[in-house]
């Protein structure tokens, strides 16, 4: 387990880059983990940021086709919001364990 | 740890037969390529073409006969008698379908259209559709184009292309 410096907090980190403790994110680390990934985030992505930390906390699948359906943005849009590796990129923006999710 | 020197870009995968279960396997591999940001093509000919005329897409079936893998609930192996008996096989599939549903594995026409939104791209093989008599009016509005094997190749070019025959 790693350790690194976001928004002037240290924070555990992953091999892969991801927060292992979700309690530690803030809205200021999202958008330094987002700058690491080209991404400057808007209200929308935090919208499906919120979302995503929301549906981990109940302890809920997390799929793209769920964020698709969740009325925040439709699938489209989502891999527009953050291009390339989606569902990757927001959670890893949005401070929780990488997917385990195939579908 | 992944070989990030040599990373996939992009795959070309073709579905060729029209059970629930090749079928899926091919739309899991699409998405899931599309998902990690990796280009995806899908090809899909002869009985494969089910999975994506408007006609048959909600309709495909696992097979009762014929499918050593198939087990009762409880893991008895599926009796070839009972598999031939009229509804067993409709059933055996929808019961398939509500178990992917639970996994939130979407339906077909949902899974085409969550591969396109991704930027996947699906086809339908040239000789296939001519061989079937079909039309391209038959098919999801999610065929981008009914192909040539041979356009299906000049598509493949590239660096990092892998071929997958499902």
């Amino acid at each position: 387990m790693a350790e690194k410096v976001y928004a002037g907090k240290t924070v555990s980190v992953t091999d892969d880059g991801y927060m292992s403790d979700p309690n530690q994110w803030s809205k200021e680390i999202a958008v330094e983990i987002a700058n690491e990934e080209g991404l400057s985030l808007t209200d929308k992505h935090f919208e499906v940021i919120e979302f995503i930390r929301e549906k981990t906390v109940k302890g809920e699948a997390l799929t793209i086709r769920s964020i698709g359906k969740s009325g925040i943005i439709d699938t489209k849009g989502f891999y527009e919001l953050f291009p390339g590796a989606p569902l990757k990129k927001a959670t890893r923006i949005a401070g929780i364990a990488k997917p385990s999710s195939c579908v | 740890m992944a070989n990030i020197e040599h990373p996939i870009k992009k795959v070309m995968i073709i579905c060729a037969k029209a059970s629930i279960e090749d079928v899926y396997a091919a739309l899991v591999m699409a998405n899931g390529a599309v998902m990690e940001g990796i280009e995806a093509k899908v090809f899909f000919t002869f009985f494969g073409l089910d999975a994506i005329t408007k006609k048959q897409m909600k309709k495909l079936h696992t097979a009762t006969v014929g499918n050593p893998g198939l087990r009762m609930p409880g893991g008895l192996p599926f009796p070839t008698l009972l598999g031939m008996l009229p509804g067993v096989e409709a059933g055996v599939s929808a019961m398939m379908k509500s178990q992917m549903e639970k996994l939130d594995i979407p339906p077909v026409d949902e899974f085409l259209e969550l591969i396109t939104a991704g930027g996947g791209e699906i086809f339908a093989c040239k000789l296939a559709v001519e061989m079937f008599g079909l039309k391209k009016e038959d098919f999801s509005e999610h065929v981008k184009d009914i192909i040539t094997i041979g356009q299906f190749y000049e598509l493949a070019a590239g660096e990092g292309t892998q071929i997958i025959f499902t």
